[in-house]
C-alpha cells in the first residue's frame, strides 16, 4: 500500500489529556541520563522557580509520539510502521513542562513528499494544557521507506 | 550564572561522552513508550535491513542535550532544540556480559556557541554528536534563554 497523498493538511484533534506525573519525569530523566536535580527533587525545581518537578528538554516526545500515532495508525494513511525511520525532530517550548500538567496535542500533517516508493511526512503537534495555555510545538519528519528501500 | 555579555560566537561550552548499552535502550523504550523492536530485538532489526539493534534517535537527542543543561544550569532555559538523525547508533550485545553491565556504545558530544541574539538574550549551542568519528546527528542546535 502506498502513502495517501491527501494526508497533507489533515488535522487530528486532541485526544484524552496526558497527565504529567512526577514518577514519569524521574523515569524519563533517568532514561536519557539527565542528572539535573530539578527533574528529581522538588526543592531543586523550586529553586529555579518551578512549582513542581521539571521535565527534561525532550520529554514532550511522549505526548508528540502519541499524537503521531493517530496518523501512523490511521488505516487511511497507508503508513507501514515497520518501515518508518525518524528523520528529524524539533521542540519549541513556550513554557517548561512540569509535573501536574494536563497536556493535549493537536496533530497537523504539514507536508507529504513522495520519495522513491516511499514518502517523507512532516507533522507538527501543538501541545497545550487542557485550559488552553500553549506549552510546546513539536515538529518531526518521518521517512516511510518504500518496498525497495 | 552565565553572563550573556561575555559570550562569543565560536566559544566552546565543553564536551562529554555518553555510553549506551542494550539495557539503556530497554529503559528508554519503557520511559518513552517507543517500543519499536528495532531498538531491542536483533532478529527484527536485521530483518528490516539494519546492521543490528540501534539506539532510539530520541535517546541520542535526549542524552546529548545534557551538555547544554550542564552549561546553562537550568533545563527549563532550553527553549528550542532540534536535530536531524543522519546515521544509526548501533548498540552491540557482546557475548559473555550481562547486558546491563556492558560498556556500550560511546556517543561523543561537543558544543560551541553558534549564534547569539542580544535582543532576545538567547544563545544557540551547536552540538557535534558522533560515534567512532561519524556524525550521528546533524544540525543539532539548542537555543538557551539567558
Amino acid at each position: 500500500m502506498s502513502i495517501n497523498p491527501d494526508l497533507a493538511g489533515r488535522v487530528y484533534p486532541a485526544q484524552e489529556p496526558y497527565a504529567v506525573g512526577r514518577e514519569k519525569i524521574r523515569e524519563f530523566a533517568a532514561a536519557v541520563k539527565a542528572t539535573h536535580r530539578a527533574h528529581y527533587d522538588l526543592d531543586a525545581a523550586a529553586e529555579l522557580g518551578h512549582g513542581d518537578l521539571l521535565a527534561p528538554p525532550t520529554f514532550a516526545i511522549i505526548v508528540a509520539q502519541r499524537a503521531d500515532a493517530l496518523l501512523v495508525n490511521d488505516p487511511d494513511s497507508g503508513i507501514d510502521f515497520s518501515r518508518v525511520v525518524h528523520a528529524d525532530q524539533r521542540f519549541t517550548h513556550h513554557r517548561p513542562i512540569v509535573a501536574g500538567d494536563q497536556l493535549v496535542a493537536e496533530l497537523h500533517v504539514d507536508t507529504v513528499r513522495a520519495m522513491g516508493g516511499g514518502a517523507m511526512i512532516s507533522t507538527r503537534a501543538e501541545i497545550a494544557t487542557t485550559d488552553g495555555q500553549k506549552v510546546a510545538t513539536t515538529v518531526s519528519s518521518i521517512l516511510v521507506r518504500g518496498e525497495d528501500q | 550564572m552565565i553572563d550573556f555579555d561575555t559570550l562569543e560566537k565560536g566559544q566552546q561550552i565543553g564536551s562529554t561522552t555518553v555510553f549506551v548499552n542494550r539495557a539503556d535502550l530497554v529503559r528508554y523504550a519503557g520511559a518513552s513508550g517507543d517500543f519499536n523492536p528495532i531498538h531491542w530485538n536483533e532478529r527484527f532489526a536485521t530483518e528490516v535491513g539494519l546492521p543490528g539493534v540501534i539506539a532510539h534517535g530520541m535517546f541520542t537527542m535526549g542524552a546529548a542535550v545534557q551538555l547544554v543543561t550542564d552549561w546553562a544550569q537550568d533545563p527549563g532555559a532550553i527553549v528550542d532544540y532540534q536535530t536531524r538523525f543522519t546515521k544509526p547508533v548501533p548498540v552491540a550485545d557482546p557475548a559473555g556480559t550481562n547486558p546491563s553491565d556492558a560498556a556500550g556504545t560511546a556517543i561523543e558530544i561537543a558544543g560551541t556557541i553558534g549564534a547569539l541574539d542580544a535582543e532576545a538574550r538567547t544563545a544557540r549551542v551547536d552540538l557535534v554528536v558522533s560515534v567512532e568519528g561519524t556524525k550521528v546527528l546533524i544540525k543539532a542546535q539548542a537555543v538557551v534563554q539567558l
